[in-house]
């Protein structure tokens, strides 16, 4: 069965390791703050100028000097610390920060990635996507393997505009864990019950599969 | 003590004209010199550049100065909360330039320390670089961004002194200190003007070498854009 969004959280969450400092994205890569191992030590930074990210405000708590990158009310937890913007993408691109995790859009056999404007529909802006991807090591992106028509969003090349070139590492979708190889996708895991023939027909690029490919353990 | 006090928001926004480029600090609604816009607004001073990271909500920010029409075009790095922006963007009223948040960032930081260009990753091989000088440093690709020219800069601090240096609150700090000093004039608005002297020299964030006016803003509304709690146990 293909996960949900809490599912794919719950799995990049066990990407995480002890000591790590972590940009979470919005969308799904929000909720992977729910899910990391409660007997590590791990440091959430917002490029707003926070890290040491801690959970949102009780009711009545709000502080309107308190917001993370999606303008949402948050906390933080002993050890946090507050800088300005430009110090803050100076960290993110001199390689501070040691995992980066986003949502796309599209994402490409090359690493490429698209997931900041849709021609003719939606200019939002990127934000600091462009900053993150372009910089970060560690790149992991959140996203559905397939759009609402069903189509694969897992491509040979992407078709909207590009938020940064050759730089994702891995993919984790509602169907798969991907990484991306000098000779492009390799299935790493499947969804729990999803066979390695679904995920091969919702996806347009050529996937590498070598061996038995495991079921993703979620918890 | 070189003093940077002014009383009231009217002085402190003297000289700012139609067609200038202002900045203006801020995260969303955080951090936003709310004084100063509400007075722009009064004022109507028309075809303004804005650099600012965001063009606030419908009702509140930079949003009311684009009701008015004031602006003619917006450098930011993410307008997505605005319907108005939108439908002044998409007819093509509002000129409208997105740039990667850092760069944004470092453009400001460039202009306040001195430098003219600097080169970075961001933006390599998307729309952002085109017409940019690309280099290669180490293996990687890099592309070429200048520093900010701005009229004047307006800022928001927690607490300032006379002196004009300046201390910010949380996450309200994001583009203030980046901004100060980056425009041909620098404004900060503060929640607290203090005499000088009040302020630890230890704990000043920006000193007041980069601010020329400040004044203590009457109201702060603080408004917030995406209230999320959770439930007590």
């Amino acid at each position: 069965m293909a996960l949900d969004k809490n599912d794919i959280a719950k799995r990049i969450a066990k990407e995480v390791k002890d000591g790590y400092y972590v940009n979470l994205g919005i969308g799904i890569p929000t909720l992977v703050a729910n899910y990391v191992r409660t007997d590590i030590f791990v440091e959430f930074q917002s490029e707003n100028g926070i890290l040491g990210m801690g959970p949102f405000p009780f009711e009545g708590e709000e502080d309107a000097d308190l917001i993370n990158a999606g303008k949402q009310t948050i906390t933080t937890l002993p050890g946090a610390s507050f800088f300005d913007s430009a110090f803050s993408f100076g960290m993110i691109r001199g390689q501070h920060v040691d995992l980066t995790i986003l949502g796309a859009m599209e994402v490409s056999e090359n690493g490429d990635i698209a997931n900041w404007k849709i021609p003719g529909k939606m200019v939002k802006g990127m934000g600091g996507a462009m900053d993150l991807v372009a910089s970060a090591d560690n790149i992991i992106v959140a996203m559905m393997h397939v759009n609402k028509a069903g189509e694969s969003k897992i491509l040979k090349k992407c078709t909207l505009p590009l938020t940064g070139v050759g730089c994702v590492k891995k993919v984790v979708t509602e169907l798969a864990v991907l990484e991306i190889t000098p000779n492009g996708f390799k299935l790493l895991e499947r969804a729990p019950g999803v066979s390695v023939d679904h995920i091969i027909s919702s996806t347009e690029a050529e996937l590498i599969i070598e061996g038995e490919i495991p079921e993703m353990v979620i918890d | 003590m070189i003093n940077k006090k002014v009383n009231s928001v009217q002085d402190a926004l003297q000289g700012i004209e139609d067609n200038m480029t202002i900045m203006l600090g801020g995260f969303g609604l955080c951090g936003i010199p709310e004084n100063s816009i509400a007075e722009l607004v009064k004022k109507g001073t028309k075809n303004l550049t804005c650099i600012s990271n965001n063009a606030g909500v419908d009702d509140f920010g930079l949003g009311l100065l684009l009701q008015q029409k004031q602006i003619k075009k917006m450098i930011s790095s993410y307008v997505g909360e605005n319907a108005e922006f939108e439908r002044q963007m998409l007819s093509g009223e509002l000129d409208v330039e997105l740039i990667p948040q850092g760069t944004l960032a470092e453009r400001c930081r460039a202009a306040q320390a001195g430098i003219p260009a600097f080169f970075t990753p961001a933006g390599y091989g998307t729309e952002v670089a085109i017409g940019k000088e690309v280099r290669e440093f180490d293996g990687k690709m890099h592309i070429m961004e200048h520093a900010f020219k701005a009229d004047f800069s307006i800022v928001k601090a927690w607490k300032g002194d006379e002196a004009g240096n300046l201390i910010f609150k949380g996450t309200a700090r994001n583009f203030n200190p980046c901004m100060c000093g980056a425009g041909k004039i620098t404004i900060a608005e503060v929640e607290e003007l203090l005499p000088a002297g009040s302020l630890n020299p230890n704990e000043i964030h920006i000193p007041g070498i980069l601010i020329q006016r400040i004044f203590q803003g009457e109201i702060f509304e603080k408004r917030i854009e995406q209230r999320t709690t959770r439930k007590r146990a």
